[in-house]
């Protein structure tokens, strides 16, 4: 409830620390989904701030699809040496394999492959009983409905019709053999929420979010950067520099860039408050249809 | 139409503390099927312009062939996120939602108005400080208002706004609004609201929503947005009695160990002296240290690391107090219980309760009463519900540190767990601690179990029995009393049937005495131990719960859980009383294997297998497995 005493982020920040501090105490095996956005930033600087001045009680996992932006490998690995943190990467073998890509195989089978099924494997081989992740409910319709604490089954689906009932800050952590949680410290932070705290804490981000001239091709309205030689061009198509940014960090084939100048934070924040679409829409995977994240989180995505 | 727009300054920081500035509302919608709780929200956000261009294009799409208003949109679709609500066209969960306008920030849950879901209710009604009560101006206060609006004041929400919802469809008609007010302000009336407003309001059109519409001009109140805008809700938590709940011990080297947690309430600072409830030992705060440097003062809502001036015992789930003002500490206390799972509750079942962040396990003593939602009457029952609430007593197996909730309720709400599914089963918040249960020390007398136990040369234990009727517990318990005796030891055997005529006489079959019958010749099973026999208990026992019960009341003293597997086919051709016949017949109900289940123990002591050998056989084994 409303203390008063503290300002809107500040009770933000600590309901999270709090959530992740119950994580650290309760579990056995949790673990930290580390995707480099500037979710996934704000939440390694939550959990920095959660147990200081001990290191973050339990490893970062990120799950490596081969076709992230270049940049975000090499600020992922920055950030693990700067502060310290145990970072575990997972690609899924049959993935690399079979050579499966975004050209190849189409967004929603890429992304079930060497995302969702990536991820079930890293759970289940380092026995993980509580993940973390940085989703929060302002971002789509069935995340708006999931709690803190998110129990997934044996084969770490949601049950959407079935959560456990959350009341105050009292969460049920218990688990039964095989289960696991999912938890999200900042389900109540909206985006503007997550901007305005990395501009005041001044949080480190990958600077794909800020404007700068970048390779970039139009398909069908959307601007795709072209990161490195792997890429494939339709006929007669050839990159062109673009003053673009992004405002979500994925797979370079599979997020689209915006036009835009901002260069700053300040900027950043000043274009988002006039923005009229929103985060997700660069995302290729949530349009195949409708209640398609949903589907995917049943299946076990985040 | 539209709430005017945050401009963005130039000078960022401007702007930005404009933003930290802002105050936050949590609230929370609620009220019956179909009164327009999620139409209401989608407008909310409409009007804060919140909807953006690629959300309305979607909405515009899937609006098709559903009830509008002007702006072609249900806005119910904005709201109702799962596949599944889309297809009923309901609302099964909560859902949050955010927006804001220039005086502040708003977090809705949106709560389904259907029966079944009232737990959500609950859960959303757990963390906010407003409600907004829909009612339909052509239906009135029904049912679910008036469950949901208790349901308010026992989780302890203080400031209502009674919205009456598509006032266009009853004409802008003042006589209805006056009348549904009035009808709710008299049910509402002992449920202790600090505010009450009412508002006429047409979410699908947009009146009374922003500014005063002029289809009600006989309304004088303001409208809803700017209502929710300036209603102050704040209380001073900083200046309530600290409570710092231990979540996490903060030790990353030898050199440090801090206790880190939220404080729930108060406010402390360094060199400020502190008891640990638990231990009633004193220390003083030495430091209180965050990542941004350390502190000189903590105060409600901030998430620390405190660091005491001496070596205390202080771990996860101790609350720390000043001294003169400490929690209650204690092992039973009443407490109101909103059950929220199809499996009732019963008295004498055992369960997990967390409180704050302490865990243990627990036990519903005494249920007082029921209290009907919609008459507020309160009545005798045996058993909770789902979506009942009661009035109980409950004792923990240790004592916990908590306060009463209406003056804390980060220390008074709680939640209890199953001890199987871990399903979260009730929530419930704690009216006050039973005092004897303070003064009632154990006489640890200086004869004790071990004396007594040594004086007849043995060991006490207890013997539990588990299997069908006529799968041989009782001839195995018989001879192995038999030859207990001839070994000059102290047995003997409680049965189903001799305690069944004597005792527990009072007790039927229903689920809940079959629940007090095993209690009791549990403690029973306890005391005859603890005057240092061997107990052989030969009960069918079918439930897994209750031979979990049966186990935890027996505490430190040596339990043995003996199953007899022996095939329902062999039993039932044995049918030494008959019992079978006549189940089969109808003429006995939930009788166990027939029309009753057994659920085999998933971890017994011991198991022995009736169907292959002969009752000597089988009690042989035992005598040996048990090491005399």
């Amino acid at each position: 409830m409303t203390t008063g005493a503290l300002t809107h982020l500040q009770s933000l920040e600590a309901e999270s620390i709090e959530i992740l501090r119950e994580v650290a105490a309760s579990f056995e095996r949790p673990v930290m989904m580390y995707s480099i956005g500037k979710d996934s930033s704000v939440l390694l600087h939550l959990a920095r701030k959660a147990f200081f001045p001990s290191r973050i009680p339990f490893p970062l996992l990120h799950v490596n699809t081969t076709w992230k932006f270049r940049e975000m490998i090499a600020f992922r690995d920055s950030m693990a040496e700067k502060y310290g943190f145990d970072l575990i990467s997972h690609t899924n073998p049959d993935g690399i394999r079979d050579n499966i890509n975004p050209f190849d195989q189409g967004s929603s089978r890429f992304t079930d492959i060497m995302k969702t099924q990536a991820l079930r494997q890293a759970l289940n081989a380092g026995r993980y009983d509580a993940a973390i992740g940085g989703a929060r409910r302002d971002e789509e319709k069935s995340r708006a409905k999931e709690r803190i604490f998110s129990h997934r089954n044996a084969n770490h689906a949601w049950d959407p019709k079935n959560q456990r009932p959350e009341l105050w800050r009292v969460f049920n952590t218990r688990l039964n053999p095989g289960e696991s949680m999912r938890v999200f410290p900042i389900s109540n932070w909206t985006e503007l929420d997550v901007w305005t705290y990395i501009y005041s804490e001044g949080i480190e981000l990958p600077s794909l979010y800020y404007a700068k001239s970048r390779p970039v091709v139009d398909r069908s309205g959307t601007l795709i950067m072209v990161d490195d030689d792997r890429f494939r061009f339709e006929p007669g198509e050839a990159p062109r520099q673009e003053v673009v940014r992004f405002r979500t960090l994925g797979d370079y084939p599979l997020t689209g860039a915006i036009r835009s100048t901002a260069a700053t934070l300040p900027e950043i924040i000043m274009e988002m408050q006039a923005s009229r679409t929103s985060e997700r829409e660069g995302r290729l995977i949530d349009s195949d249809s409708v209640g398609s994240m949903e589907k995917k989180k049943q299946e076990g995505y985040f | 139409m539209s709430l005017p727009m945050a401009t963005p300054d130039t000078d960022i920081d401007l702007w930005l503390n404009q933003q930290t500035d802002k105050s936050l509302l949590r609230f929370l919608t609620c009220g019956s099927v179909d009164d327009g709780k999620s139409t209401l929200i989608g407008r909310l956000l409409y009007d804060s312009q919140l909807i953006l261009d690629d959300q309305l294009a979607s909405l515009r799409k899937e609006s098709h062939n559903r009830i509008t208003g002007d702006e072609g949109i249900d806005f119910s679709l904005l709201v109702d996120g799962l596949a599944a609500e889309r297809e009923q066209g309901i609302t099964i969960d909560v859902a949050y939602r955010f927006f804001s306008t220039d005086k502040r920030k708003f977090i809705v849950a949106d709560t389904p108005g259907h029966e079944q879901y009232t737990r959500n209710m609950a859960t959303g009604a757990s963390n906010a400080d407003l409600a907004l009560v829909l009612i339909d101006a052509r239906k009135g206060v029904l049912t679910q208002t008036r469950r949901h609006s208790f349901i308010l004041s026992l989780i302890g929400v203080k400031h209502v706004v009674l919205v009456v919802n598509k006032i266009d469809l009853v004409d802008y008609d003042q006589a209805v609004f006056d009348r549904i007010v009035a009808e709710y302000r008299a049910f509402a009336e002992p449920l202790g609201f600090k505010t009450l407003a009412a508002v006429p309001v047409s979410a699908l059109r947009g009146d009374n929503i922003l500014a005063p519409s002029a289809n009600t001009p006989w309304y004088e109140g303001v409208a809803l947005v700017p209502y929710l805008e300036s209603i102050d809700v704040s209380e001073d938590r900083t200046a309530e009695k600290f409570r710092f709940p231990v979540q996490w011990v903060n030790r990353p080297d030898l050199d440090f160990r801090g206790f880190s947690g939220t404080v729930a309430s108060g406010s402390i600072a360094v060199g400020d002296e502190v008891l640990i409830a638990s231990s009633r030992k004193p220390a003083a705060v030495r430091r209180i240290v965050t990542m941004d440097g350390d502190l000189d003062r903590a105060v409600a809502g901030q998430a620390v690391t405190l660091v005491v001036d001496r070596e205390v015992d202080i771990s996860r789930g101790d609350v720390l107090s000043r001294p003169g003002e400490t929690p209650e500490f204690s092992n039973q206390f009443q407490a109101r219980l909103i059950w929220m799972n199809e499996e009732s509750a019963f008295p004498g079942r055992s369960y997990l309760l967390k409180v704050g962040s302490q865990l243990v396990p627990a036990t519903i003593t005494d249920l007082k009463f029921r209290t009907n939602v919609n008459t507020l009457e309160q009545t005798a029952a045996t058993k909770i519900d789902l979506n009942e609430v009661a009035t109980v007593t409950i004792a923990t197996d240790k004592p916990i540190a908590f306060d009463p909730y209406t003056a804390n309720a980060l220390t008074g709400g709680f939640i209890l767990v199953d001890r199987l599914s871990n399903a979260t089963l009730g929530a419930g918040t704690i009216e006050f601690g039973l005092r004897r249960a303070q003064n009632l020390t154990y006489q640890s007398f200086d004869v004790n179990r071990g004396v007594r136990a040594q004086m007849k040369g043995q060991a006490a234990r207890i013997v539990w029995f588990t299997g069908l009727s006529g799968s041989g517990k009782s001839s195995i318990a018989n001879l192995l009393e038999k030859r207990l005796t001839a070994e000059g030891r102290h047995a003997y055997i409680l049965d189903g049937d001799n305690v069944r005529h004597g005792l527990n006489k009072d007790l039927g079959f229903t689920e809940a005495a079959r629940v007090e019958n095993i209690r009791r010749v549990a403690e029973v099973a306890r005391l005859m131990a603890d005057a240092g026999l061997i107990v052989l208990v030969s009960f069918i026992s079918p439930f897994e719960k209750e031979r979990r019960l049966a186990r935890e009341i027996a505490g430190d003293i040596d339990f043995a859980e003996i199953y007899v597997d022996t095939p329902l086919e062999v039993c039932e051709a044995r049918d030494p009383k008959g019992l079978y016949k006549r189940a089969r017949a109808g003429e006995i109900k939930n009788f166990t294997g027939i029309d009753s289940p057994f659920e085999a123990p998933q971890a017994p002591e011991l198991v022995l297998h009736g169907g292959e050998q002969e009752p000597a056989a089988l009690a042989d084994e035992l005598h040996g497995w048990l090491k005399l």
